[in-house]
């Protein structure tokens, strides 16, 4: 059987991890390749790693820093961020990634998603989608639109129409990322998560609002969630104990969630 | 010395690196000078049937490779697409093989999700020297929309669920691949790219 699985964030400047709220106010944790170690040690079943800042400055990728980081993880490597066409997803998969998260790019052009698709597999492409609850309105008949560059930019999308459209270009996983949640622990946007979930067939990773292991076992069986991106609970300075990965999954197994065992050395 | 095959749909350096943490001699080969003067293979993969044959044809590798595997025999380890082109025909865009394993890939129903994203157990149906320190059951990491099905019985090593029961393994002669990503499996995957550096194939 196929089990869920706990997904490492970095949300990256200049080569450190940082963690934000409400993808605000990003506060500085440790170096991308100091912890990408601890956690591969720790047996996190994946990372994820964004430059999160090569978008809105219309830059490329820091080709460099996910070079270092991918040299120390033997789990799988998705890496995001200013991805703007096939070449640069090439760049990105020789630096070692194999998969490549796409969002705010795939709202602007997305023809990247069937193009990566085309060209790599649509299992190396992840679509990642910021939404936020904007009540149900004309135009946004699930009352989550999708937002862009960091939560800025509203793009009168509505979050299930564009998933679906991803799905159908090629995307081969869906991230929903709350806005509303992101670093508040108040738990994942469950109403986003299972809608979407049950809107695609592809695998769909629930991201945004973790503070508790209640809260991961929540995305993963009432969400509908195939996987739960994490990353407060792991290592945010703002959290008052934060968690292992070994706990977490101690925790998830007694909550009934199949998870890969962690395997003593 | 393991040779990579380093082509555009690949995700060598992946592969390149997990070598080079087990501290095992490594390096990338894109020509097919370089797959003539290999000793051992990997023919690693992340991406689509097609592309990655149009890949090994544009790169003139397909005569070099067979040449080297299925001439000299020398031991080889796919992984992921790099198991799925060794196979007579695969559905993912209707693409013709290598055809040096006997059979067809599928895709899976739409029963589950597709595709197959996360860590899986794989059952071992015989002893081999790859899989001699893996654990039977043991979860490896896969990313797969499609599947093979060897024609031969003998030519499956491994099986693992996910709507059907199918080959995760496979092994003939001087021949081994893994639809899960071994270089992605944690120490487990670690563990069978390490044997396959010293395997010295029976045949």
């Amino acid at each position: 059987m196929l089990t869920k699985r706990l997904i490492a964030c970095f949300d990256v400047v200049n080569g450190r991890v940082t963690k934000a709220q409400q993808f605000q106010d990003n506060i500085d944790v440790a170096p991308a390749e100091a912890l990408a170690q601890q956690l591969y040690a720790d047996q996190i079943d994946e990372i994820v790693f964004y430059d999160i800042k090569a978008s809105a400055e219309k830059r490329k990728i820091d080709l460099d820093t996910v070079r270092r980081v991918a040299h120390h993880v033997f789990v799988p490597f998705t890496v995001g961020g200013g991805i703007r066409d096939v070449d640069d997803m090439f760049e990105v998969l020789k630096a070692g990634a194999e998969k490549i998260s796409v969002d705010s790019m795939a709202v602007r052009n997305p023809d990247i998603i069937r193009d990566g698709a085309r060209a790599f597999g649509r299992q190396c492409v992840v679509l990642s989608t910021q939404v936020k609850h904007v009540g149900i309105r004309d135009g946004i008949p699930s009352g989550y639109e999708v937002f862009i560059d960091g939560a800025r930019l509203a793009t009168g999308l509505d979050a299930l129409d564009w998933v679906r459209r991803g799905e159908d270009l090629g995307a081969g996983e869906i991230v929903v990322n709350s806005i509303d949640r992101d670093g508040t622990a108040t738990g994942y946007d469950l109403d986003i998560t299972r809608a979407v979930a049950d809107a695609v067939n592809v695998p769909v990773i629930a991201s945004g609002g973790a503070g508790t292991v209640e809260h991961i076992g929540d995305g993963l069986t009432a969400g509908g969630a195939s996987a739960a991106i994490i990353s407060s609970i792991l290592y945010s300075p703002r959290f008052d104990r934060n968690v292992g990965v070994r706990e977490l999954k101690d925790g998830l197994a007694e909550l009934g969630v199949a998870m890969r065992p962690y395997l003593d050395a | 010395m393991i040779d990579v095959i380093d082509y555009r749909a690949g995700n060598a350096p992946s592969v390149l690196y997990a070598l080079e943490h087990l501290g095992l001699p490594a390096r990338l080969a894109a020509t097919p000078a370089e797959v003539d003067a290999a000793e051992r293979i990997i023919l690693p993969g992340v991406g689509a049937a097609r592309a990655t044959i149009d890949s090994l044809v544009e790169q003139d590798l397909v005569g070099a490779l067979g040449d080297r595997v299925r001439g000299d025999r020398i031991p080889f380890l796919g992984i992921c697409i790099g198991l799925q082109v060794l196979f007579d025909h695969s559905e993912e865009g209707d693409t013709d093989g290598l055809g040096w394993v006997p059979g067809a890939v599928r895709r899976f129903p739409d029963t589950g999700r597709v595709p197959q994203i996360g860590w899986n157990r794989v059952r071992f149906t015989h002893p081999h020297p790859l899989t001699a320190d893996a654990p039977d059951g043991g979860h490896f990491y896969f990313v797969n929309s499609y599947y093979c099905v060897p024609r031969d019985p003998a030519d499956v090593l491994g099986v693992t669920d996910y709507s059907v029961e199918f080959c995760s393994v496979v092994a003939r002669d001087n021949v081994v691949a893994t639809q899960f990503h071994a270089e992605k499996s944690g120490s487990l995957g670690l563990s069978l790219l390490r044997a396959f550096a010293t395997w010295e194939p029976a045949c």
